[in-house]
């Protein structure tokens, strides 16, 4: 029964009312949703099934991935890894609403993304996702804290709340001190933990991350992980895609894809149990 | 998002690259102003032309033309003044106050060894100084006893009087007019000019004594009747072409030898040929206002493509389309409406100024019009490049280099 609710509260029409600004302001992950007693019995946070994406058509066609199906539980930590051209930015890209499959279904927390509007998906790219990508993308001649009010700004919150949640972010990833500084005034670290504190205001179901550390040195590739790690101990589900090793060795599951199919899938640490979530950071 | 925060971000956007958005203001500001401006002199120079015509009298009626017919039989239609006493009969022309006969000329006067050529040298009756609005200023007026007795006396315009006389009083001095001595018994008051001609380069002395010495007894160039108020005008107008027509024999009476012309006619056709000019003008200056709306898309356009990795982040984010369209819809219409409001500033400065000769006369509705149109153009002409940044697939936009 009360999964039947919490269905009926997922669907489409109710993707803007689900993150309204009071349920944001919760101390916990999930709002103030009922905190699930077993991971098991949970609806999964991804779930996409025989995911297929061809670019071009006939005999130029490109097929970028070729039937993936994932299922990522709520708290799960997951690295993509795979060689160039091996799909793993396309996967990305669908995951993170930003492009449509050809074929396939992708349930995120429950919603088939596929059925959505363009209106819809906004909301869900808004509210559901949280996105970092490799090329930082900040807005520039935009200050830090700007950048990371924007999507709250999107998400309609008033002026005052916007602030308050983006300097919370902010010091949450470590930089409540360069809240006024513009993108190209930040090194390169940096500019990625403003990504990342942008990408975590809205509190999103999920954090998407295509290959965050790919532009970073040693230093600032630990700064990002050590801020994604402390993220994902707070219960926040993460998939992140990487090509180095030793970045993947922070994630609790490991995926390979190889021309577009998982060809490996490796737990590396267990799923955090529940109780964990009900602590889950937020301020 | 409200719309106070979309302003907000586009006014950041606006200000992001000064130097352009400056331009395209400036594009703008001389489309408005010119508008305005153009506008305000075309309505300045009609009122000119108007002010002018008034101070001409708008009692008096022009008799001109004449001449020989050519047609099977050979009459002779020339103005005399043998014409004037039918026409100042009060019985058949009860609405004409005065007649003036006028003949023109051109002479070459000397004053001890000043000369000075009179490109209007005009022999009349007295009665031409009220119907022209001429005044004497110093000195008197000739009398109708001077016509009747040809005294060769002249009255002088102030131009005419400086250049022959310069510090000296030119009253009762004689001056050579084509070999013939003319007497000097006053000097006109200063008038306003309607044309081309100076008004006060002019010399009025008796038509008889102007026909003796210079130009013989020829045909009249003019006759200029005064009606008895601006109201009756029409009514002496009738009056003094059917006596015309009556003396002179004309038969076929639409198609007469002379014309009668009407300060009220010259006053609209004058009005109308002001209004052609407004209109002209303030199609030029909406060609220049169309320039700055396309100068509009075309930066949009480019802000849109330089930004087409900035709107595919915004849209990963989740901004909506709308949002997005609105962004630079605002965007286009708050560079517009700053380049009209400069303009509407810059116009008004400038009406303050003399333009070729013309004082400018602002027309609100101008202003308003030029304003209205500036928020028009930002909408439509910031459309097309709003609507295509909108319609960008977060996932190409983000690819764009």
């Amino acid at each position: 029964m009360r999964l039947g609710r919490r269905m009926s509260a997922n669907r489409p029409a109710d993707a803007g009312r689900q993150m309204n600004p009071d349920r944001q302001g919760g101390h916990t992950v999930t709002g103030n949703r009922p905190v699930p007693e077993q991971s098991g019995l949970e609806r999964p946070v991804l779930d996409v099934r025989n995911l297929i994406k061809t670019y071009g058509a006939g005999e130029t066609a490109v097929h970028a991935l070729r039937g993936v199906s994932l299922t990522v539980q709520r708290g799960d930590y997951v690295a993509i890894m795979g060689s160039s051209g091996s799909g793993k930015s396309t996967l990305m890209n669908i995951l993170g609403c930003l492009d449509i499959p050809t074929s396939g279904r992708y349930l995120l927390d429950g919603v088939d993304v596929s059925r959505l509007s363009d209106r819809q998906l906004a909301l869900v790219r808004n509210r559901r996702i949280g996105f970092v990508f490799q090329s930082f993308n900040l807005i520039p001649r935009t200050s830090a804290l700007s950048n990371v009010e924007l999507p709250l700004a999107y998400a309609g919150l008033k002026s005052a709340e916007r602030r308050r949640r983006a300097r919370a972010a902010l010091a949450l990833v470590g930089l409540a001190d360069r809240e006024n500084h513009e993108p190209n005034q930040l090194s390169g670290g940096q500019q990625q933990r403003v990504a990342v504190a942008r990408a975590l205001v809205t509190a999103p179901a999920l954090v998407l991350a295509d290959e965050p550390t790919g532009n970073l040195d040693t230093q600032s590739t630990a700064d990002v992980l050590g801020v994604l790690d402390r993220l994902n101990r707070s219960g926040r589900t993460i998939v992140l895609i990487t090509h180095e090793p030793d970045v993947a060795e922070h994630a609790r599951r490991l995926i390979r894809l190889v021309d577009g199919r998982i060809v490996q899938d490796a737990r590396q640490a267990p799923l955090p149990q529940p109780r964990h979530l009900a602590q889950a950071v937020d301020a | 998002m409200n719309l106070f925060e979309t302003i907000r971000f586009a006014i950041r956007g606006v200000t992001a690259n000064k130097l352009r958005s400056g331009l395209t203001v400036l594009g703008m500001l001389i489309g408005v102003a010119a508008v305005i401006l153009l506008v305000a002199v075309g309505n300045g120079s009609a009122k000119q032309v108007q002010d002018r015509i008034s101070q001409l009298g708008s009692s008096t009626l022009t008799i001109s033309g004449g001449g020989r017919s050519t047609g099977a039989t050979t009459q002779d239609f020339s103005l005399t003044s043998s014409l004037v006493p039918a026409l100042s009969d009060h019985g058949t022309a009860p609405h004409v106050k005065s007649v003036s006969p006028v003949v023109t000329t051109s002479e070459d006067t000397a004053y001890e060894g000043t000369s000075h050529t009179v490109p209007q040298f005009i022999g009349t009756y007295p009665s031409y100084l009220s119907a022209e609005n001429y005044s004497v200023a110093k000195g008197s007026g000739f009398t109708q006893q001077d016509v009747d007795e040809a005294r060769k006396v002249v009255l002088i315009g102030s131009t005419t009087a400086d250049d022959l006389f310069g510090t000296v009083s030119p009253i009762d001095q004689q001056v050579t007019v084509n070999g013939t001595l003319f007497t000097v018994i006053g000097v006109l008051g200063n008038k306003d000019g309607t044309g081309f001609t100076d008004p006060n380069d002019v010399a009025l002395a008796p038509l008889t004594a102007v026909e003796e010495s210079l130009t013989g007894y020829g045909p009249l160039n003019q006759i200029i009747v005064q009606a008895t108020s601006s109201d009756s005008v029409d009514a002496a107008q009738t009056e003094v072409t059917a006596i015309l027509n009556d003396k002179l024999h004309v038969t076929d009476t639409a198609n007469e030898p002379f014309r009668v012309l009407n300060a009220a006619q010259l006053l609209s056709t004058q009005a109308d040929t002001a209004q052609t000019f407004t209109v002209l003008l303030g199609a030029v200056a909406g060609i220049s206002l169309l320039v700055g709306g396309i100068g509009i898309t075309n930066i949009m356009m480019v802000t849109v493509t330089e930004r087409t990795r900035e709107i595919g982040i915004r849209k990963a984010l989740g901004a909506p389309r709308r949002t997005v369209l609105a962004q630079f819809l605002v965007e286009a219409t708050v560079l517009s409406v700053i380049g009209g409001l400069l303009g509407v500033a810059a116009a008004l400065i400038g009406s303050q100024f003399t333009i070729v000769g013309v004082k400018p006369v602002v027309v609100p509705a101008s202003i308003l019009l030029a304003v209205g149109v500036s928020v028009v153009i930002g909408l439509f002409f910031g459309s097309y490049p709003a609507s295509r940044a909108a319609a960008l697939r977060p996932i190409e936009a983000l690819r764009y280099e």
